[in-house]
């Protein structure tokens, strides 16, 4: 009997594409843009293509609102080895921050977003700064609990509007205003953080994920860099906190809730953890799938869960990564 | 004296929930998220057992128990084998489990506040002048003889002795043929039986609500917290630290308090001495 294997290899376009040669015809070119421009126009089209129904607009909001969560998870852990596992306090303390500034302070909407997003990233990083120096698990415990220590406090001392929350936030004026917002945020976000992963700022993150001995060793301060770090993935889910708020003209406890922390964990893990895109198509298909099994009513979050965990065990690479295999090689069968 | 006498019990309820989060931990090295789920779920089977099938209490005790010990080893052997040794996926997979679960059971009709586990002996009794019902006994009884069980059961069984050589060090430890995926799915199995025990007994004083499972959970994690992962000594000791505390805020500013008490301890103690009261764990593993 023949013995086979499987041997996968590079496409002779991906080769030529890596270099200067990239822009010698428009095939190459094509080959390069074409995932981003699908991305890029495919999310721009999107509220013009659902025009028909206001209920899954409503949806590409969420959806991106996740995906810009997820981002910012994928970003922390599979960038900086720091895994959060509440970014449930970045949305709470961003939305309420966005509507104490709309609300006491009387701001615009587009004066407060930004506004809460920076001091909401501020405050979180300001939070987090002391438990910094944490790794794994310990790390991880200690982000699942500030939200949850949030949430309580707000109830047990019954400020800012305790359990009812605080209602009467100025929402956006038009509807393609609040959607292409956000879609444009996320693209913003997106492209940003690839680019900053790959700057030399990147390369040391990546080295304090790997040995954060060897990086202190070369004179870095790495609770500084872990800080900074820290800061960018505040902003992208305090922006998403005070977005919520100005869409639902309500802020409340359920900032700090637990799906703020889950799903974008799940989207991160079926998307493929280190792409970043990979925890924006992960939220693309959760979002519209968690809203399409609304009537299940709380059996959506163990849903997720279940997709989690099967995703975990059997397919950990992700599919975003899947994706790019398919797309730069070729696989055949060779005699051993 | 109500409170010294209530906060007591309140510490040995504490240290009976957490004794199977910190086993499972010290073995395998697994921080088994889906503690809490276990714990409701355990509970929950047992209310079915007496009141859909009308067993007694005592034999849907032990059916209950041997469901949690099952429940334990299979999410082991299906999905924590494949994720050992990465922190990150082992938290995120266990968790996940634990939400799953807790929501199955909230879908499938475990709402509201008509689930009660009976209590074994009914009655009360006063002691130093304040009236304790027999259950709050029974608690101190059954977790100070889970307490004396675990000490035996290390010290003087092959498996016990097993689980220990495991804890210090894994990999002399298989150079001698202990199988560590063997000790490791049985620490989960016992863990979440000793987990079940705890619903058994502590969930009688209150109702069966799904909510319980995420505060059981946080409560374990604060307890091995403060006492430090892994070590069983570091239990007992910030049980009754915390059981003090919690009682006393209680007591003196209102029952909110007690889980922002069992929140800050957490992160208090993370921040100062990751590894808590009594760890032995190294300080390069835990911080830069």
């Amino acid at each position: 009997m023949e013995l086979l294997r499987k041997e996968r290899v590079d496409r002779g376009i991906k080769v030529r594409t890596e270099g200067i040669y990239a822009i010698s015809g428009w095939q190459e070119m094509l080959y390069l843009l074409m995932p981003r421009l699908l991305l890029i126009v495919g999310l721009l089209a999107l509220p013009l293509i659902l025009g028909p129904f206001p209920y899954w607009k409503r949806v590409i909001n969420m959806m991106c609102a996740y995906a810009i969560l997820s981002l910012s998870f994928d970003f922390l852990a599979n960038y900086v080895g720091l895994a959060n596992l509440g970014s449930a306090l970045f949305t709470g303390i961003g939305g309420y921050l966005s509507a104490i500034f709309s609300l006491k302070l009387g701001l615009p909407v587009f004066l407060a977003i930004p506004l809460a997003t920076l001091m909401g990233a501020v405050l979180s990083t300001l939070l987090i700064l002391p438990t910094l120096p944490l790794r794994g698990v310990y790390f991880a415990i200690v982000t699942l609990m500030l939200p949850l220590l949030f949430c309580r406090i707000i109830e047990a001392l019954n400020i800012l509007g305790g359990t009812n929350g605080i209602s009467g936030v100025p929402g956006f004026e038009k509807a393609f205003v609040e959607e292409y917002t956000v879609i444009l945020v996320l693209l913003g976000f997106l492209f940003s953080l690839r680019r900053l992963v790959n700057e030399d700022f990147g390369l040391v993150l990546r080295g304090i994920k790997d040995n954060d001995q060897a990086v202190r060793a070369s004179g870095i301060n790495v609770t500084w860099m872990k800080a900074i770090a820290v800061f960018v993935a505040a902003l992208l889910g305090s922006f998403v906190g005070s977005y919520m708020v100005h869409l639902y003209m309500w802020a409340g406890l359920s900032l700090f809730a637990l799906d703020f922390s889950v799903i974008p964990i799940a989207s991160v893990v079926i998307g493929g953890g280190g792409t970043l895109v990979g925890g924006v198509i992960g939220s693309f298909i959760l979002v519209p799938l968690s809203e399409a099994l609304r009537a299940f009513g709380t059996l959506r979050i163990a849903i997720y869960c279940i997709i989690l965990t099967v995703f975990i065990v059997f397919k950990s690479e992700g599919i975003m990564i899947y994706l790019q295999r398919k797309y730069h090689q070729f696989e055949r069968w060779v005699k051993v | 004296m109500y409170v010294l006498i209530y906060a007591l019990i309140n510490s040995f309820i504490l240290s009976l929930i957490s004794l199977g989060f910190a086993l499972v931990y010290s073995i395998a090295r697994i921080p088994n998220f889906a503690h809490g789920a276990i714990y409701v779920a355990t509970g929950y089977v047992g209310w079915l057992l007496i009141n859909r099938l009308s067993l007694p209490f005592p034999l849907a005790i032990i059916v209950a128990l041997i469901f949690s010990a099952l429940i334990g080893a299979l999410i082991y052997r299906i999905v924590l084998i494949k994720v050992r040794g990465m922190a990150l996926s082992e938290i995120i997979a266990s968790y996940a489990i634990g939400i799953a679960i807790l929501e199955i059971l909230r879908w499938g009709g475990l709402r509201g506040m008509t689930f009660m586990l009976p209590v074994l002996i009914p009655g009360s009794v006063e002691i130093l002048g304040v009236s304790i019902d027999y259950q709050r006994l029974l608690i101190l009884g059954v977790s100070g003889g889970l307490l004396l069980f675990l000490y035996l059961f290390t010290h003087h069984t092959k498996t016990g002795l097993s689980f220990r050589a495991i804890a210090q060090d894994e990999r002399a430890s298989l150079m001698l043929g202990i199988d560590s995926d063997r000790a490791a799915l049985l620490s989960l199995s016992i863990g979440s039986a000793i987990c079940g025990l705890a619903a058994l007994f502590v969930l009688p004083l209150g109702n069966i609500v799904v909510e319980a499972g995420y505060s059981t959970l946080i409560f374990a994690l604060a307890v091995c917290v403060v006492g430090g992962l892994g070590s069983t000594a570091g239990v007992v000791a910030a049980s009754f630290i915390l059981g003090f505390a919690q009682t006393l805020t209680e007591k003196l500013i209102s029952s909110h308090f007690q889980m922002v008490v069992a929140l800050l301890a957490i992160i208090g103690t993370l921040i100062l001495k990751p590894s808590g009261l009594f760890g032995k764990q190294k300080e390069l593993e835990e911080r830069v």
